[in-house]
């Protein structure tokens, strides 16, 4: 049992091993490894993935099909799930919050944020509405995730 | 406006609501919401963030969306909740509580109910309880408050941010703070661990190359009108800061994310036992604290990670206090203690009566520090029944153990139950 009082600086992210885990690629006997985190659920699963001869992944440590898919896609084509807001005119909120309908490119993440700031939603929304389609040419909506009503006064 | 309740639940969050519908579902007509803000939902309306249900629901959701799955559950059963409505005490009498709220509409009023399920969650600790030196500039807000300002109002409130403690919420709202055009300098953390999620730290920090400083803390806030910078320093392992590490970073803003407190003035207030590990409830096995009939689930009873498991701790909340409600159980029932020993810091439930216990009793728990390659081990009086490998166990992670029923009853002289960490 080790205590973090005697080995500091412990995030909870480091290998068993006590060594950081290590964003690029590490040849160990020949294969390409890699330590990630799954972000896909709350659980955060360490996964260990070894790139085989044939360019097939070994997947280790995720405890559902999810991280196998999330490795796969980190390691070749990384993506996410936008979340923001946009303003509302004539809402009882001033936002409304949004969400791209699908995980999309890593790199196109600043983009989609940038092209919903300049996006004004008439109040009433209804969640799942469509807000921006085909967001920063990903193919993907951004849809509302709450329903905002329409003031009185308007 | 004097009203009766067989159920009245506190608080219209996730937890409120679960308890809320299992109640119903369970039989029981008559069953209240009061909740203070101007609609259900609680913080999830402000955590717009997506990786919310894939417990419950098997699918990824924004809390907003997570919130309204429960919302449109109670509307469908027709369960009241009376909005804009705080309550302001609650005493037992005998086997009947009385609730004092108050709102616009009916001024003050007093309910009585049969049960009241605790459902009011928790609040951020804030600059007074963590004693940073300094005057008191604009620009310093705890996390949440920022987040509400963002994701709620849609304004932000700074430009160049250093987020003090790496809570959850410091973490999702230094990627929001950067998604919305603002520079977030530092997180930094006072322990040696983060406070966080492993997946916010990746998905919040590093895909936004925001720098994490484990084991430093602010020890001066500079600025007399509005927050011109912070003064970081390395602490050591007695969360002293270090002479000569100290360093200058400018920013216009500082977000406090140290920690959630569970809300329980009222519970205080009826006299229910608290835990001063949790600061929430001491409950048993079906979640009702020491006061007959007063229950308590979610982030009131113990800080949760996940809402998942509010939920999942709320409807059973729920369906215990529809079987107060509906039988009236034996408070003498043979009632066995949970200890903790070997760094775990407390259980929910911490007492247990094998009688009411479902097949499965879920005992959830934290952990004091970082463990690595232990064992899990539960003790029924002297002897080991479960002990289970773990390959790293963290204080910002809850855990949680299962204990079967078959399993305790096989124990006639059942005297104590014991979770421990162990090595190997």
């Amino acid at each position: 049992m080790e205590k973090a009082e005697g080995l500091e600086r412990k995030s909870g992210l480091e290998r068993e091993d006590g060594s950081e885990r290590k964003d690029g690629f590490e040849k160990t006997e020949g294969l390409d490894k890699r330590e990630l985190i799954c972000v896909r659920c709350p659980v955060g699963c360490m996964l260990t993935v070894t790139v085989r001869e044939d360019g097939t992944l070994d997947v280790k440590g995720n405890s559902c099909g999810r991280g196998e898919e999330y490795a796969r896609k980190e390691l070749t084509d990384p993506t996410r799930i936008v979340t923001t807001t946009v303003r509302v005119r004539g809402g009882r909120q001033a936002v409304v919050p949004v969400k791209t309908r699908y995980d999309i490119p890593k790199g196109k993440v600043m983009e989609c944020i940038e092209a919903l700031k300049e996006v004004e939603a008439e109040a009433p929304i209804f969640l799942g509405e469509v807000i921006l389609s085909d967001a920063a040419g990903t193919g993907v909506d951004v849809v509302a995730t709450k329903s905002v009503e329409r003031t009185a006064d308007n | 406006m004097d009203k009766k309740a067989d159920i009245l639940i506190v608080g219209g969050g996730p937890a409120g609501l679960a308890a809320a519908v299992a109640a119903r579902k369970d039989g029981i007509e008559n069953v209240l919401v009061l909740e203070r803000d101007e609609e259900l939902g609680g913080i999830l309306n402000q955590c717009i963030h997506n990786g919310f249900g894939l417990h419950t629901f098997k699918e990824e959701l924004t809390g907003p969306e997570y919130a309204q799955r429960y919302i449109s559950q109670a509307e469908a059963l027709g369960i009241p909740c009376l909005l804009h409505t705080i309550v302001v005490d609650i005493s037992a009498e005998k086997d009947k509580k009385l609730v004092t709220a108050m709102n616009k509409k009916d001024g003050l009023f007093t309910i009585e109910a049969k049960a009241v399920v605790l459902a009011m969650g928790c609040r951020e600790r804030s600059r007074g309880a963590l004693n940073i030196p300094g005057y008191r500039p604009a620009g310093i807000y705890s996390a949440g408050t920022a987040q509400h300002y963002v994701n709620i109002e849609g304004r932000m409130p700074g430009k160049e941010v250093v987020i003090l403690g790496s809570g959850d919420i410091g973490l999702i709202m230094a990627r929001r703070m950067t998604l919305e055009g603002a520079k977030v300098k530092l997180v930094a953390e006072l322990m040696p661990y983060s406070g966080g999620l492993k997946r916010n730290i990746v998905q919040c920090l590093e895909d936004y190359n925001i720098p994490l400083k484990l084991s430093h803390t602010v020890i001066h806030i500079d600025g007399k009108e509005r927050v011109k910078g912070v003064t970081v320093a390395e602490v050591d392992n007695n969360r002293k800061p270090i002479p000569g590490t100290e360093e200058y970073i400018s920013c216009d803003t500082l977000l406090l994310s140290c920690g959630l407190i569970p809300e329980n003035e009222l519970s205080a207030g009826l006299g229910v036992a608290l835990n001063p590990v949790t600061a929430g409830p001491v409950v048993n096995e079906s979640l009702e604290t020491s006061v007959e009939g007063v229950f308590a689930c979610g982030n009131v009873l113990h800080v949760h990670d996940l809402v998942d498991h509010v939920s999942e701790e709320s409807y059973a909340a729920g369906e215990h206090a529809a079987a107060y409600v509906k039988e009236k159980r034996s408070v003498r029932a043979e009632t066995v203690a949970i200890k903790c020993e070997g760094g775990v810091r407390y259980t929910v439930p911490s007492l247990l009566r094998v009688e009411y216990m479902e097949k499965e009793q879920v005992v959830r728990f934290r952990v004091g520090n970082v463990y690595r390659n232990v064992f899990l081990t539960v003790y029924f009086n002297d002897k080991i029944v479960i002990k289970q490998k773990k390959r790293v166990l963290l204080p910002g992670e809850m855990e949680q153990i299962k204990l079967k029923k078959s399993e305790l009853e096989k124990f006639s002289d059942l005297k104590s139950i014991t979770i421990s960490i162990e090595e190997e």
